[in-house]
């Protein structure tokens, strides 16, 4: 199975300066689709995952257009060929 | 995303260090102090309260602690004056995952007394130790697992560890302050800590004078004589010449003995300086007159240092971290404020010129001198 992610310009050099980045592997929720991405890029994980491993005040993961915090946060499942975006949220001043 | 412009520091420059909601910049000056060139923006969007300079072991590393109000906060350094800086693949100060807390912002970094050795202060409130130069750093759990902690209190600015002081005789003692906790103090080289507050107040508290649980906003402490200190309280101005063990009240002739600021004289302990704010929820310069204060007798008495500085609707504030003194004779003074206004004199205070207008809120201030 593989998971499309959708990486933030900020977040792109830490990803091989790319915007799209596709893993494959088996995962049933976002939370171990998130883990296949970390392993190819583990400096992406503590830029949106605390301490705590919870994703970020001021981060929006979206499934496939949803958000996951109307899911089940990062339990929610993911399907084979999902697309995830990691986003910032609309936040400063 | 902005030009960013670049220093050229030469050996007996002089650095000023400033950290601002939108990013960080790099001034610098020859010894003259007369002529400032401007690097940065560095980090820009992320909110930078601490930065500082270390030249031990033949380094010459900036450090700074930018948070992105997105991805968080981490230590970034650079050894070409901010050219370039390291951005570590994982979060170099973290907490541990069973701590059941994650890092807000880092509040202060300090090079400790051996060569390799640094120190932060972050929020929530807690010391994290380096013995690599800053590669790797690890919680200080004396710190951490005192039992007073539970009742620490956010302050305005969050939980906060911002002040780290190494005692310049004794090599195992070491202070830290807390907004809102206190000021601690370790004999042991932090292994463990105590609470050291007697006669400063908490007006905010039921017991005016508690062992611990004071705002204490910030401390600076003589380098010729260690046991001269000086503390802005949330409403108190303190003198202790015992080393921070017993405090005593010096507001004498400020418009308010409410601040954050404070500085003290690099060579004299008598002398220091402070920016009073009025009352506690205004916080802001009293009369619209931004004024510094100077002491020269240990806080005897204060004096007003308003030559140079707006004394007409000048409502400011000057936040912690964001006043500094430089080594040189006559000590240079600087402070920027939230409004964005970063101010230099170069004769103690008696005279003050604009060396920037326009910059994001400043959250701090620091003059080292380049040694390469």
């Amino acid at each position: 199975m593989s998971y499309v992610f959708m990486i933030p310009g900020p977040l792109r050099e830490l990803a091989g300066n790319r915007g799209e980045v596709r893993v494959d592997g088996d995962a049933r929720s976002i939370s171990q689709a998130l883990t296949l991405l970390w392993a190819r890029y583990p400096a992406v994980r503590d830029r949106v995952i605390t301490e705590r491993g919870e994703v970020r005040t001021h981060v929006n993961i979206f499934v496939d257009g949803e958000s996951i915090r109307d899911l089940g946060g990062l339990a929610a499942p993911v399907r084979d060929g999902a697309e995830i975006f990691i986003l910032p949220a609309v936040s400063g001043g | 995303m902005p030009e960013i412009r670049h220093v050229k520091p030469k050996n007996g420059d002089l650095l000023l260090l400033v950290g601002t909601m939108k990013g960080a910049f790099v001034l610098r000056a020859n010894k003259h102090r007369k002529k400032w060139d401007v690097g940065g923006p560095y980090f820009p969007g992320n909110a930078v309260y601490a930065m500082s300079y270390d030249d031990r072991a033949g380094r010459h590393r900036l450090w700074a602690g930018p948070q992105s109000m997105h991805w968080g906060a981490l230590l970034r350094s650079s050894d070409d004056f901010g050219k370039s800086w390291t951005n570590p693949e994982a979060a170099n100060v973290k907490f541990p995952e069973n701590s059941g807390t994650s890092l807000v912002r880092i509040w202060q970094i300090a090079s400790g007394r051996e060569p390799d050795t640094m120190f932060c202060g972050v929020e929530p409130a807690a010391l994290f130790v380096s013995s690599d130069a800053g590669k790797t750093w690890r919680l200080n759990e004396g710190l951490w697992n005192h039992p007073q902690r539970p009742k620490w209190q956010p302050g305005g600015g969050g939980l906060c560890l911002h002040t780290i002081l190494l005692d310049p005789e004794k090599s195992k003692r070491l202070r830290v302050a807390i907004s809102t906790g206190g000021m601690y103090v370790s004999d042991d080289g932090g292994a463990s800590w105590r609470p050291s507050n007697r006669g400063v107040r908490a007006q905010f508290l039921p017991d005016k004078y508690p062992e611990f649980g004071q705002c204490v906003h910030k401390v600076v402490q003589s380098r010729q004589r260690p046991e001269r200190m000086f503390l802005q309280n949330h409403w108190g101005l303190y003198r202790s010449d015992d080393g921070g063990e017993s405090w005593k009240d010096v507001a004498n002739g400020v418009p308010s003995d409410f601040g954050f600021a404070m500085a003290i004289h690099p060579s004299d302990p008598d002398s220091a300086w402070i920016v009073p704010l009025e009352s506690d929820e205004f916080r802001c310069t009293p009369e619209g007159k931004l004024r510094v204060y100077r002491t020269r007798d240990g806080g005897k008495r204060w004096q007003p240092m308003t030559k140079g500085l707006p004394q007409k609707k000048a409502y400011e504030t000057v936040l912690r971290d964001a006043m500094s003194v430089d080594s040189l004779d006559p000590a240079g003074v600087y402070f920027g404020t939230r409004s964005g206004k970063l101010f230099g004199s170069r004769d103690e205070g008696k005279s003050w010129s604009s060396l920037l207008d326009g910059l994001p809120p400043i959250l701090s201030v620091k003059a080292v001198r380049v040694s390469r």
